[in-house]
């Protein structure tokens, strides 16, 4: 109750203390001036008032280039002191650590959707561990929408069409009120969830109960589903680039730009791929637009992000699929008339592996051998 | 009708014109609905968009009412959410675009300006009277929009939003702000034109006085940003009619191009809405202290380093949209430098006071109030500009806060020092004195109460636009609704007692803060044609320490 009352609200984040230390100390400065501004102000009207019958001789004072130089300059330098604070704190807010756990969350009129990589989903809750950094990958399928949790002292818009990115370190544990702070219709105030804070140790826990198949296979199914696999294969005939360890590299387009491949890149190579095209390879990829909503795109990119070398999937179905160890088995159904060479009806996965290179996915095995 | 001009004219030498002709003046030189609604008299073109505007200002009051009102209890149980957002739509759209923006330039400054530099009327009479019919086509609009069933986008028309998902009547709103917003352009042409060409012989640029120099200022951003709003408003439109894609991502636009058009006017639009109250500020505060503005250059060009620093801002609006890191820190840094010339103004109009003979009258009290708030509101903008601050409080309570420190606080308690101050010139009456001050008292005391708490809100996390709010968070909107009643009683006042003096107030005579100004050298309210004779000006505007040399202790006229 006593926290409710109070003037700052609660603190549960790394960088909470760092914005409201930026806040109090703001708060003291433009008191300070405030108060100065209105004492000189009330004190010269009440000593300069007109007495009665007084003479209203005043003398002719134009002004004072020093004192103007003066109240220029130090307000510059204080605000300079101010930006360079503000710039800070913001730029910490800007980059997450390289360590932190990956989030996605998907805005909707009027709700939260959010996926763990692990497979977990939930709608209006996100539950984090105490003390791990966490970053969040957000986009929008309507209109924008604002990700907003005044615990931790972070707010990013979520815009359709792209992926925003903000992260956060809880350092609390607890149940923190996530609203939306970009108005964005109807019901736009009652568009808010929890974030929950757990313990590491409970939060392993729900991770557990709460499995489903990873994002990563998720999207390794959708990958063959889609025959992304036919051009994007590891072997000599493919028409178009493999992506194995393609995430986060510079990519040299054609015209001799070049891209960082972020997930807005990948984004944008799936649902627009004649924008950027790569160099040495033909535009010959048709558009997914419209065939793929937001959570499959992250399921493909989180699919495209965990693919090591030589983890391409093969185009035959002899091969061994990658089931991550911790995971139930999850057969693996190939769609009805696929385009793969040898295909056969069986729904099952055959257990030999047909490709001597094949290894198992990231975490199975050290690392790959060349293909 | 005996009275005489005050017999100290430093800066003019029209002779006193005949008695005969005082009795003759732009408000009763003709009569009927025509002589008013095709004048070309900017002193009549002004009275009709005060009442125009005045109209505005209710129907705008009594959306705030409302949502005050429905944001007493946690759960909105005043009106729906479609309502409310309907409601808070209203509000900004009239008060920023049908209010704030046109009110000092097209009111005061279409009244004062020729008077100040000695002119009969502005340079382009006619495009006058064509901007207030432009501004009446699109007022006409909006009230039938919002009337007819109201839009929910907020004023700022955020995309894809409005281009996509509203279901509501936002077309005919763009329509109607573009009209508005040429209006504006109007206005500032002629403003422009008119310092330029028809200042009186010996007005030259550091003889202006410094409502006229913010005038100028406000009139260059009017003509500059409002363009890229009647062009940004009308793509909204031509997306959301034809689905040409422009700003929606699912038709390969570009949501964000959206607000940096926007702001690239909203922003500089702020300034359009503050300068002139600046200017009324600098008129009133060295007229009741009788003495020259302090460092009047450096005050007149901080209007114009406003002006320009205004159109390289607008981005800190987007701190949190989805910009890149590097162009927030330049933003940044450039939202601190437009702080400086504000602060310089503040300073100066301080200093102004200083070895004074300070006398309260209403416009005076009105003035010494937007000081401080201003002060305060500006020194808000401070927190709002460090980028990391601005995370957390962007899209609260506390923006909302700010900006009605800044808009209200500031522009509305300059415009009522404004009114007050030229009533007497524009009516020929005298308000009632002491129902001035109270109602400058009143409007401070509740101003305060209404957008202090908001601050504190928003620092808690109460994000803007809400219909429902969690219940943490109701001590502080009832304390807030609390203080917009007494805001609410504050704003009826002036109201009825203006109205009220127009038949029972005292004759002002052409002269009666014995204030130095043009506008004050010929009777109230003036002819037609403004002066008798050519005003010749041979010295500054603020020359009140010789006035008070040569007239001794008979100066004042209270």
């Amino acid at each position: 109750m006593f926290a409710q009352m109070s003037f700052l609200p609660e603190q549960a984040s790394a960088v909470a203390g760092k914005v409201d230390a930026l806040f109090l100390f703001l708060l003291a400065l433009t008191g300070a001036v405030a108060l100065g501004v209105t004492v000189l102000i009330i004190g010269f009207a009440i000593r300069y008032r007109r007495r009665p019958g007084a003479e209203p001789a005043t003398p002719r004072i134009m002004g004072s280039t020093w004192m103007e130089v003066l109240w220029s300059t130090v307000p510059m330098v204080i605000f300079v002191g101010i930006f360079v604070w503000g710039a800070q704190i913001y730029l910490t807010m800007a980059q997450p650590p390289d360590d932190a756990l990956e989030i996605y969350v998907v805005g909707k009129q009027w709700m939260w959707k959010i996926q763990h990589p692990q497979g977990q989903r939930e709608i209006n809750e996100l539950h984090v561990p105490l003390g791990r950094p966490v970053k969040l990958t957000l986009t929008s399928e309507d209109v924008i929408h604002d990700f907003f949790v005044p615990a931790f002292r972070t707010k990013i818009d979520v815009l359709p069409g792209r992926y925003e990115h903000v992260w956060f370190q809880p350092t609390k544990t607890g149940r923190y009120r996530i609203y939306c702070a970009q108005y964005c219709g109807t019901n736009h105030s009652g568009m808010k969830g929890y974030v929950d804070v757990m313990e590491p140790a409970d939060f392993d826990a729900w991770l557990n109960n709460r499995a489903e198949g990873s994002l990563a296979l998720e999207g390794r199914k959708l990958f063959l589903k889609l025959q992304c696999i036919t051009c994007h294969s590891a072997n000599s005939r493919a028409k178009a680039p493999v992506l194995e360890n393609l995430y986060g590299q510079m990519v040299s387009l054609r015209g001799g730009q070049a891209v960082l491949a972020d997930d807005n890149y990948l984004r944008e190579s799936i649902l627009a791929p004649q924008a950027k095209v790569v160099l040495g390879w033909e535009p010959i990829m048709p558009t997914f637009q419209g065939q793929l909503d937001e959570e499959d795109l992250i399921k493909l990119i989180a699919f495209i992000k965990s693919l090591g070398p030589g983890q391409t999937p093969v185009r035959t179905e002899d091969a061994e699929p990658p089931i991550a160890p911790s995971i139930p088995t999850s057969p693996l159904l190939l769609p009805p008339g696929n385009a793969l060479p040898n295909s056969e009806s069986s729904p099952t996965i055959r257990q030999t592996p047909a490709v001597p290179s094949y290894t198992l996915p990231r975490g199975a095995v050290e690392k790959a051998g060349p293909p | 009708m005996s009275s005489v001009i005050a017999p100290y004219r430093p800066q003019s030498a029209p002779e006193p014109a005949p008695v005969s002709q005082l009795d003759v003046n732009y408000l009763n030189a003709s009569y009927g609905v025509k002589s008013w609604l095709l004048t070309t008299d900017h002193k009549r073109i002004a009275l009709l968009y005060l009442v125009s505007l005045s109209l505005m200002f209710i129907i705008g009051g009594l959306a705030a009412t409302l949502i005050r009102l429905n944001l007493l209890t946690p759960t909105g149980s005043l009106v729906t959410a479609d309502t409310y957002n309907k409601l808070f739509s209203a509000h900004g759209i009239i008060m920023v675009f049908f209010f704030l923006v046109p009110v000092v330039p097209s009111v005061l400054g279409n009244f004062c300006l020729p008077l100040m530099i000695g002119a009969r009327d502005l340079a382009f009479p006619r495009l006058n009277l064509a901007s207030w019919y432009v501004y009446m086509t699109g007022a006409a609009l909006i009230l039938w929009v919002i009337f007819s069933g109201g839009v929910d986008t907020g004023w700022t028309f955020y995309t894809p939003f409005s281009s996509k998902a509203s279901h509501t009547d936002v077309v005919p709103a763009l329509v109607a702000i573009v009209f508005a917003g040429f209006s504006s352009i109007f206005t500032g042409l002629n403003f422009i034109v008119s310092v330029h060409r028809l200042r009186a012989p010996g007005m030259t640029w550091f003889r202006l006085p410094l409502f006229v120099w913010s005038l100028y200022a406000t009139s260059v951003i009017m003509l500059l940003a409002t363009p890229v709003l009647a062009a940004v408003l009308i793509l909204v439109g031509v997306e959301r009619l034809w689905g040409i894609g422009i700003f929606d991502p699912a038709l390969d636009g570009d949501p964000l191009l959206f607000q940096h058009l926007f702001w690239f006017y909203s922003h500089p639009a702020v300034y359009i809405m503050i300068l002139p109250g600046m200017g009324i500020i600098s008129e009133v505060i060295t007229c009741f202290s009788r003495k020259n503005i302090f460092g009047y250059k450096f005050v007149a060009f901080a209007s114009v380093g406003i002006a320009v620093l205004s159109f390289l801002v607008w981005a800190h609006h987007m701190f949190v949209a989805g910009q890149s890191a590097y162009s927030a820190l330049i933003f940044s840094l450039l939202s601190y430098l437009v702080g400086v010339p504000s602060a310089i103004k503040v300073f100066n109009w301080t200093a102004t006071l200083y070895k004074g003979s300070v006398t309260f009258h209403t416009p005076m009290l009105f003035a010494l109030g937007f000081i401080g708030l201003f002060t305060f509101g500006g020194l808000t903008g401070l927190m709002l500009a460090a980028l990391g601050l601005n995370v957390h409080v962007h899209d609260t309570y506390f923006v909302i806060a700010h900006f009605h420190f800044i808009m209200v606080g500031g522009m509305v308690m300059a415009y009522m020092a404004g009114l007050h101050y030229w009533w007497p010139k524009i009516t020929g009456r005298l308000y009632p004195e002491m129902w001035g001050r109270v109602a400058a008292m009143i409007i401070f005391i509740g101003f305060i109460l209404t957008f202090i708490p908001q601050f504190v809100l928003g620092y808690q996390g109460m994000v803007r636009r809400s219909h429902v709010y969690d219940p943490q968070f109701q001590v502080l909107n009832v304390l807030s609704t609390a203080g917009a009643s007494i805001l609410a009683v504050g704003y009826a006042l002036p109201l009825t007692y203006l109205i009220y003096s127009l038949f029972r107030g005292k004759k002002a005579g052409p002269n009666p803060w014995s204030a130095t100004g043009l506008e004050w050298q010929t009777p109230s309210p003036p002819p037609t044609h403004n002066f008798a004779v050519q005003p010749v000006v041979d010295c500054g505007p603020y020359e009140y320490s010789l006035q008070s040399a040569e007239l001794g202790a008979d100066v004042h006229g209270n």
